[in-house]
């Protein structure tokens, strides 16, 4: 697979990451390499093959339906870029 | 005082229990000691107080007879461990301010069990990387120099690269690393040291930043085999907080290390022997062979069919996981926030001030390799080749106790002398990302030198929950390869 300009613009936006117009070449280029490489996995028969989703060999476990919140707002703001009366803040998303 | 960095960390516990040395002495002379060596920039934060803090309390616990298993062992933890109250950065200007108000699972309990941390060493910015060249805060040296020409220098490996350096550099007696495809065993190999990445689920994950939550382990990077033994004793355990932390019993891995490995079976596998692979690698290996024939172990010819694809799987699997995980960094609750007009303008803006270009590679890899249309393509396909590679470990054990293979294809390279092709880098992994697609404990345990002086380690590979066989089996050859060089001037 071959990655164009605007496939990579449109994963930059999915991926919320800016990237610049002049990037756009590079990047198409190195992420169209890295694809090649691993599209070798076409050639390997995986019929009948389960996905592995996880090498542990257990259950996952399940804890009790409780609110664990922790009651300490103050460590939960104390790294927030913005802060204002116990709420992160951020950019008007209404009108 | 600057003999007490040269002791192992079974010599200094030995000592601080006799009463030869206070731990505040192991630990100013290791704080001296890393002073003295910034030039290797092996550490992103050095927290000198808080070691004395510890240090003091861990004497008292010595004194009053109530010592934990590492009381008073000065170690350096990689950046990628959240400390209570001590800047944690994943080696990204996105976390550059970051200080967590928890510490880390693993990082506690060797906090419990005395250890004294010296500071946090540098990485791969989120671990993403094989040379520690990613770091936001510049690379780090590797102590050790070619023969020819000790003015290159040489990459310490990665991405537990500044833990690695700073134990090689006696700057500290062991260090945390963590191992997504390789970055505990490799740095490990560069450096001369024995670095364990433990079975999938044995340490507990909580705290740590995560790369690829499907892989990542911590594991302990040491000079000695006895040393991994005993700090990873105290890394180990199940913790409720990480749902894949396994609830299996601890063993005394100090005590696996009986000399005996007679009647064991170990697998030696041809798929690890490729076109061009490095004649002095080459003879690592069959020394390392012949190594556990003369202590009455017995070598086995394997195959593990599906080796060659595991870097490709890898690559799929881990940006995958890897741009899930890093979703998290939007510049709204933690981490460095660029303004934008709209939210999304944020975000996209913060984001790319604060993640490196590898970083942003593997995000966008691994958001394509996820999105709409390719899902089933990459992702699904490489999670089933993924189960592949898994079943040929599972189908070797059945006949053999270990396995043995070269670290890294190479030794330590020097900062310069990588192409800009990613995939390059990539394929210092190739020995070591198959163990980790199938969950599987492994090792590197240094056993010779390249004919540059530089170390070379080879790898170890267990069942699961089988540390103590690898260890076993690490300990008879180190002790047979006899591996005492140190870098010049250490």
């Amino acid at each position: 697979m071959s990655l164009d300009k605007d496939t990579v613009r449109n994963i930059a936006n999915l991926a919320r990451l800016e990237v610049r117009e002049d990037e756009l070449d590079h990047l198409a280029g190195e992420l169209s390499n890295i694809l090649q490489f691993v599209e070798q996995l076409a050639e390997v028969n995986t019929d009948g093959v389960a996905p592995m989703t996880s090498v542990c060999q257990m259950e996952l476990p399940r804890r009790a339906d409780e609110v664990t919140d922790g009651n300490y707002p103050e460590k939960v703001l104390a790294n927030a870029p913005e802060r204002i009366d116990g709420f992160f803040v951020v950019p008007k998303v209404v009108e | 005082m600057t003999e007490l960095t040269k002791l192992s960390m079974a010599e200094a516990r030995a000592g601080l229990r006799a009463k030869h040395f206070t731990a505040v002495a192991l630990a100013t002379a290791h704080l001296d000691r890393i002073a003295a060596h910034r030039d290797l920039n092996a550490f992103v934060t050095e927290t000198p107080d808080l070691a004395i803090e510890r240090a003091k309390a861990a004497d008292a616990r010595l004194a009053a007879g109530q010592a934990g298993a590492m009381e008073g062992l000065p170690i350096a933890v990689k950046d990628l461990f959240c400390t209570e109250g001590v800047r944690s950065t994943a080696s990204s200007r996105i976390l550059e301010n970051f200080v967590p108000p928890y510490e880390s699972t693993v990082s506690g309990k060797l906090k419990a069990a005395g250890a004294v941390m010296l500071g946090k060493t540098s990485l791969d910015e989120f671990a993403m990387g094989s040379s520690n060249m990613t770091s936001a805060f510049g690379p780090v040296i590797n102590p050790w120099k070619r023969a020819s020409d000790p003015s290159v220098q040489l990459v310490p490996g990665g991405s537990s690269g500044g833990s690695a350096a700073a134990v090689a550099a006696r700057l500290a007696l062991g260090a945390t690393g963590t191992d997504t495809g390789g970055s505990i065993r490799q740095p490990a190999s560069f450096c001369g040291l024995v670095g364990v990445k433990p079975t999938y689920g044995r340490c507990s994950r909580w705290g740590i930043v995560a790369f690829a939550s499907s892989l990542d382990q911590a594991g302990p990077m040491t000079r000695t085999v006895r040393d991994a033994a005993i700090m990873l004793g105290s890394m180990v355990g199940y913790d409720p907080k990480d749902s894949t932390s396994a609830n299996v019993p601890v063993p005394d891995f100090e005590a696996a290390l009986t000399g005996d490995i007679r009647g064991l079976k170990i697998g030696i596998p041809q798929e690890y022997r490729p076109d061009g692979l490095s004649a002095e690698i080459s003879k690592l290996w069959e020394d390392g062979i012949a190594m556990l024939r003369d202590a009455g172990a017995t070598p086995v010819e394997i195959s593990l069919p599906h080796t060659k694809y595991a870097l490709a799987t890898y690559y799929i699997v881990a940006p995958a996981e890897c741009s899930s995980n890093l979703a998290r960094y939007d510049g709204v609750r933690y981490g460095k926030r660029v303004e934008g007009k709209t939210l999304d303008e944020m975000y996209a803006r913060s984001r790319a001030a604060g993640f490196g270009t590898e970083v942003r590679r593997r995000i966008l890899i691994g958001t394509y390799v996820l999105s709409a249309g390719y899902y089933d393509a990459y992702y699904i396909k490489a999670q089933k080749v993924r189960r592949l590679i898994a079943d040929d470990f599972a189908k070797a054990f059945e006949t053999v106790d270990a396995i043995l293979t070269p670290t890294a294809p190479s030794a330590a390279f020097g900062l310069g002398e990588t192409d800009d092709n990613p995939i390059t880098m990539w394929l210092n992994d190739i020995f070591t990302i198959p163990t980790s697609m199938a969950g599987l404990p492994g090792l590197s345990v240094p056993t010779g030198l390249s004919s540059e002086g530089l170390p070379l380690g080879l790898q170890l590979i267990g069942r699961p929950f089988d540390e103590e066989t690898i260890l076993k089996v690490a300990h008879v050859m180190e002790r047979a390869a006899g591996f005492t060089a140190v870098p010049a001037g250490m």
